[in-house]
């Protein structure tokens, strides 16, 4: 291997490391939270829309956002491991047989609709996330109901 | 003033910095850089350096050359290279040097061969216009246009910016940043573009216009740490290549000017031989 493809490898591998960058495909509702500077604060930006397009080239990979904003169209490209991605997150996985869905960019409306992959590989993924869904569900109302219960002793013991 | 380093471009990559900004770096390869020779004041009237990048082929290196090396006794390098120094910045024949001679975010300037572009015309040489696309322009549209007066100065002045070879000159890339350095492989990752192709050699040294920073190493980064094992290595390939030697009875020895010649010419001989094994 040359060392720039070592030097790349490396380079993901350290960008990876806290391993949220979920699997996801092209004609995927996605919702990528962007970290943003605004002077000194950093908050977090959510971009949702479908992806229409993924670059794969090692460190180089990107992927491209295209979301309805007030009836215009508008396109977002993200460098797959950049640190300014702060998460992922798949909202639905669609059918779709390209892998650059270009032809999204003349549609509106009822047209420009992706249908929900039910069935292989995808349906698989999602009934993974649905459970990881409902078990932090669970855990965040156990919690919850903690919190409530320490509530009223901590006002006792005031 | 301290040395600088030779270094082989392998191509450009990127990183991302703490604030999430990508970064375009060049990736530079030092391999076995070495002091080969000192230009004394006393000898030359100068101080500087001449530094060795690599490792070449004894048998493609010239007589006169194969009797400097063994002067210095370094193996044969593939490109060499002179640096002036300060004369409190000398360091001794034959050290290798480490790619930790520049630390991350120094400045530096960078110095190579740009990409040859043949014979190029104005507008690509000098960012000339062209002539216009339509009204009655034809054939000419990238052309120079006008190059003078009329008849008061009655020739072309010297220096009129024209079309010709471009180029494949020396260049230097000013106050480039030093993003990382790796000694183990002998790595420097300077941020942007230097000139020149991949496998094209550049000088790098510290940056002219700006401060040198404290800690960098003076005189120079050595390499000196992971030294014994290297020696150790070297050996046994040396005892290798001698049973070779010993057993094909390939004769390419003699002009070998000392030791490091003779590890070279062996690995020479060895596929000599093969190809006399497979004759018979």
């Amino acid at each position: 291997m040359n060392v720039i493809s070592e030097l790349e490898n490396q380079e993901v591998e350290k960008l990876t490391a806290d391993g949220n960058l979920p699997p996801f495909s092209p004609g995927d509702t996605v919702r990528v939270n962007v970290k943003v500077v605004e002077g000194t604060r950093e908050r977090v930006q959510a971009f949702e829309g479908v992806c229409i397009a993924r670059k794969n080239a090692g460190l180089n990979s990107a992927f491209t956002v295209r979301k309805l904003s007030y009836g215009e169209g508008v396109e977002r490209i993200f460098p797959l491991y950049s640190p300014t991605i702060e998460s992922i997150d798949v909202i639905r996985r669609g059918d779709v047989r390209r892998a650059k869905l270009y032809y999204l960019r003349g549609r509106t409306g009822k047209s420009a609709r992706i249908a929900e992959q039910t069935d292989g590989f995808k349906a698989k993924l999602n009934a993974d996330d649905r459970r990881a869904a409902e078990e932090a569900k669970k855990q965040g109302s156990k919690t919850r109901k903690k919190k409530k219960a320490a509530a009223p002793e901590a006002e006792a013991t005031e | 003033m301290r040395t600088g380093l030779i270094a082989q471009k392998l191509g450009m990559t990127r990183r991302f910095d703490e604030n999430g900004t990508h970064v375009p770096v060049t990736v530079l390869k030092l391999d076995n850089v070495q002091i080969v020779a000192q230009r004394t004041t006393d000898t030359d009237g100068y101080t500087a350096l001449q530094l060795g990048w690599g490792a070449a082929k004894v048998k493609n290196v010239s007589k006169p050359m194969r009797g400097h090396f063994a002067k210095a006794k370094v193996e044969p390098k593939r490109k060499l290279t002179e640096f002036r120094v300060a004369d409190n910045a000398l360091v001794d024949v034959g050290t290798e040097l480490s790619a930790t001679h520049f630390v991350p975010g120094q400045f530096v300037d960078v110095c190579g061969t740009s990409i040859g572009k043949g014979f190029a015309g104005g507008m690509k040489r000098h960012g000339f216009k062209g002539l216009r696309a339509s009204h009655g322009v034809s054939i000419n549209h990238r052309s120079l246009g006008s190059t003078g007066q009329c008849q008061d100065p009655g020739k072309v002045f010297k220096g009129k910016k024209m079309a010709g070879h471009m180029g494949a000159v020396r260049v230097t890339t000013q106050n480039l940043t030093i993003v990382d350095t790796d000694p183990e492989r002998g790595l420097i990752l300077v941020s942007g573009g230097v000139p020149g192709s991949k496998g094209g050699f550049v000088r790098i040294t510290d940056a002219i216009k700006k401060v040198r920073p404290d800690d960098v190493p003076y005189p120079a980064g050595l390499k000196s740490d992971g030294a014994p094992e290297a020696e150790e290595v070297e050996a046994l390939e040396v005892e290798a290549e001698d049973v070779v030697e010993a057993d094909t009875a390939t004769v390419e020895v003699e002009a070998a000017p000392e030791e490091a010649g003779k590890e070279e010419s062996a690995g020479e001989a060895a596929p000599e031989a093969d190809e006399e094994e497979k004759k018979e």
